[in-house]
Parts: C-alpha cells; sequence; structure tokens
C-alpha cells in the first residue's frame, strides 16, 4: 500500500500527546519515538518522568562534562537527574508501575488490534534472541497506556488490526493510539477516531486500518 | 567483632560451587560488579545459572563469564543490548538455556526471595505467551498469574560505599538490582568503591541495611566496561 497522505511529523504527534498529558502528572516514557515526548511539555507544566531503571525527575541528556556514566534511563543512554528527583531499586520502581501509581506511559507499537491488544516486544521470529524488558509490566499497571506509531509499517501494512498476529504484550490495555494520520481512543473494545490529520478523511483513514474505526459522533 | 570486608575478589568469591545460581547486580553495565565476575572466570567454575536483568556486552565481565562457557542457565528480562555478541550465538546454538521474564516480574521474584514469600500472584503478563503454563486465579474479578520467588546461593554486587557491617549506598541509577539482591542470596557479595568507617555513613541514608550483606571487597577504582568495550578488550585479557 502507498501512502499519498503523509499526515502529521512525528514530532508534532509527540506534541499532541505532550499536550494532551495533564499537569502534575507521573510520566514514563518508552525507548525510541516516545522520547519525543519530553521535548513537546508545555511551559508551565510541571511533568515528572519515571524511568523504570530506578530514577523518578529523569531530567535531559547532560552536557559532556556533566556525565554521570552511572546514570542512565532504561535506554541505557546518559540522562540528568532534576532538583527534587530520587533513586530507588528495581523492586520499587516496578512498585510505581505495577501498582498503578504512575499516571501515563507512552510506549511504540508493532501492532495495536480492535480491542487495544498491544504487541510490541517481539516479532515471534524464530532465531531471534527474545527479550520483554518492562513492556509488559507497564501495560498491566499503569492507568493511562498510550501508543504513538506510524499508522502503517514500513512496508505499508497496517498496524491497527482486527488481531495481534505477533506475540502480545498485554490484552485490552491500550487507551489512545496516536499515529501520523489520526488520534483515536479505545472505549468498550472499540476504536473511535477522535481527530484525523490535515486532509485525511474517514474513508481513507478506514482503507488504511485494518481494525474497524467508529466516530463519535 | 564483626568484620565483612574480604582482601580481594579472589578470596571473596573463593567458595563459589559448579552449579551454583548467583544473582549478578546490574542494569546493562551500570551496577554490575565486573572485578567480582572477573574472580569468578579466573576460578572457573561451571554449570551457573545467573539471575541478571542483561547478558552483558563484548567479551566483558558477564559476557566474557558466558563466553567462557561457565553459565548454563540464565533468567533474565532483556538478554540483548547494543553489543550483546556473545549470548545471542549461543543462543541460537542452543547452548545456552534462557528464562525470560518481565523486568518487573524479575525484580518482584528476587524481592519475594528476601522477603520470605515463596510466590505471588500478579497481573503482569496475563494473555501473552510468558503466562503460558502458569497458575491462574481471578481475584475480584481480574486475572492474575502465579509466579514463584528467586534465591540466590550467592549474589554479585557492585555499590558506592560500604562499612564492615556490610551497610551500603549506591550511586544512582547504580542501585538497581542491588539492594533485593543483596537479600535473596545466602551469600552476599559486594565490591565496594569506598569503604569507610563504621558510622560515617549516617544511618537516615544506609540503603542495604548490613545484616543483608556477608562479604565486603574494596574495589576502589572499577573498570568501566564500555570503555574497555570502545578498546575491543576481552577477558581474560587479550
Amino acid at each position: 500500500m502507498e501512502l499519498k497522505i503523509t499526515g502529521w511529523d512525528m514530532n508534532l504527534v509527540a506534541q499532541k500527546i505532550a499536550n494532551d498529558i495533564p499537569d502534575g502528572s507521573y510520566v514514563n516514557l518508552g525507548i525510541g519515538i516516545p522520547e519525543l515526548v519530553a521535548n513537546h511539555i508545555p511551559n508551565g507544566k510541571e511533568i515528572i518522568f519515571h524511568t523504570e531503571n530506578g530514577l523518578l525527575g529523569m531530567g535531559p541528556q547532560p552536557e559532556p562534562d556533566k556525565i554521570d556514566p552511572e546514570l542512565i534511563n532504561a535506554g541505557k543512554k546518559s540522562v540528568s537527574a532534576i532538583p527534587g528527583a530520587c533513586y530507588f531499586h528495581h523492586a520499587d520502581s516496578f512498585m510505581m508501575i505495577r501498582g498503578g501509581h504512575i499516571d501515563y506511559c507512552v510506549l511504540g507499537a508493532f501492532q495495536v488490534s480492535q480491542e487495544g491488544d498491544l504487541a510490541n516486544w517481539s516479532t515471534g521470529e524464530p532465531n531471534s534472541v527474545p527479550a520483554v524488558g518492562g513492556a509488559m509490566d507497564l501495560v498491566a499497571g499503569v492507568k493511562n497506556v498510550f501508543v504513538i506509531t506510524t499508522h502503517l509499517t514500513k512496508k505499508g501494512e497496517p498496524k491497527i488490526v482486527k488481531e495481534c498476529t505477533y506475540p502480545l504484550t498485554g490484552k485490552n490495555v491500550v487507551n489512545k493510539i496516536y499515529t501520523n494520520l489520526a488520534v483515536i481512543e479505545v472505549i468498550d473494545k472499540k476504536l473511535f477516531v477522535l481527530e484525523m490529520a490535515p486532509g485525511v478523511e474517514f474513508n481513507f483513514l478506514q482503507s488504511v486500518t485494518e481494525a474497524e474505526l467508529h466516530t463519535k459522533t | 567483632m564483626i568484620n565483612k570486608i574480604f582482601n580481594s575478589p579472589a578470596e571473596a568469591v573463593e567458595d563459589i560451587f559448579d552449579g551454583a545460581t548467583i544473582l549478578i547486580s546490574g542494569f546493562g553495565e551500570v551496577g554490575s560488579p565486573i572485578e567480582l565476575i572477573h574472580a569468578l572466570i579466573d576460578k572457573g567454575v561451571k554449570n551457573l545459572t545467573v539471575v541478571s536483568n542483561n547478558t552483558g556486552s563484548g567479551y566483558i565481565g558477564l559476557a566474557a563469564l558466558i563466553e567462557n562457557k561457565q553459565v548454563k542457565k540464565v533468567i533474565c528480562s532483556f538478554p540483548k543490548t547494543a553489543n550483546s555478541v556473545v549470548f545471542p550465538e549461543l543462543y541460537s546454538k542452543g547452548e545456552i538455556e534462557l528464562e525470560l521474564v518481565p523486568q518487573g516480574t524479575l525484580a518482584e521474584r528476587i524481592r519475594c526471595g528476601g522477603a520470605g514469600i515463596p510466590a505471588f500472584y500478579t497481573p503482569t503478563s496475563v494473555g501473552t505467551i510468558l503466562a503460558d503454563g502458569k497458575e491462574k486465579r481471578i481475584i475480584n474479578g481480574k486475572e492474575y498469574i502465579l509466579e514463584h520467588a528467586i534465591k540466590g546461593d550467592f549474589a554479585l554486587v557492585k555499590c558506592l560505599k560500604a562499612d564492615r557491617y556490610g551497610n551500603l549506598v549506591y550511586n544512582k541509577t547504580a542501585r538497581n538490582f542491588g539492594p533485593i539482591m543483596c537479600a535473596a542470596a545466602k551469600t552476599t557479595i559486594v565490591q565496594a568503591k569506598q569503604i569507610v568507617d563504621v558510622g560515617d555513613i549516617d544511618p537516615e541514608v544506609v540503603v542495604t541495611p548490613g545484616i543483608f550483606v556477608q562479604r565486603v571487597v574494596s574495589v576502589p577504582n572499577p573498570l568501566e566496561e564500555s570503555v574497555l568495550i570502545a578498546e575491543n578488550r576481552r577477558y581474560p585479557w587479550n
């Protein structure tokens, strides 16, 4: 499938998420595209970023002379700690996640199903080394699970599908899907389109989405 | 008198035996007790089960221990990283076992190992292939799976500061699995950058109480895995 409409830039998608996360929230960002969200928090909004390797109050990458090799994020990149930050061990970190204390997480996706199932940890290839990290804990415990992803794969296949064919990260766990083409909310195992990128119409969106879409009106 | 200080990593790992289960701290290289792992390579014990979040990078530390064919099985959440070469190769040849565990489940299994809790129900991994074969139970209308505690014969842990009682303080995100691993092993061996007098660590800031630690070794200038990998170094030293 060749897409003629490219929709929003992923930075703009990240900005939409940053705008939708309320002031005062505790937020965990997945590795990769989700990290863009941190660059778009509006002035005046205080958001505390959690990184599951043991830091609440994660700040941006420091200047080269301020790097401490023992201060990293879950993607194993150097980060800083904001004033008021705190460190803790892994069991406490996942107590925050599994125990429902983190308000939002933003994750990437291989596939999302129309019932809100997420597949984002394994393509199930027989020869690859499986690696899960904290993805299953995040979707099981965080209050609001947002997905940021391109609408289609690089090969042009829909990522929003009737049923995930890749191994699941969790069932019925996704609350909102933000793609370059649309913002979609999962309500009672149905997908509702909240917003579409300029030039995108509902019929076109449905034609590049395997799952059934609904409008709220 | 209590004195948990040992003279060298070699002395501290002397009684680690073939077939032991060893908890190794670290999230990637951060918090990984490389000097203790290298002492274990020098000792050459085999058929180890290693519990650690990752499987090491390059040919240093944990990756070198695996390359040296001392590890039969790893229990871990993310067995590959950017520079991870040893484990993926052995795994693809079927020469090492992997028990893949979600990161938070891994942490809680270790915590429970130290806390005297044999097993627990968790929502993590419900409905996924990692829940296959596990006992399920509905509690208050929601599905959970049973996960069992992990205990170690030994734990190898890195910290910033220790005293002779075994009280520990860590540095930043290098704390990661250290505190829970200390409590979950019969014999916990810690390498500390600084050893301070008893009383020098404010009781309010002790992170790991000394009761969870059996041995402390001074390693004032620990190796940095990524620096050695960039220099193409490998252990035993090339």
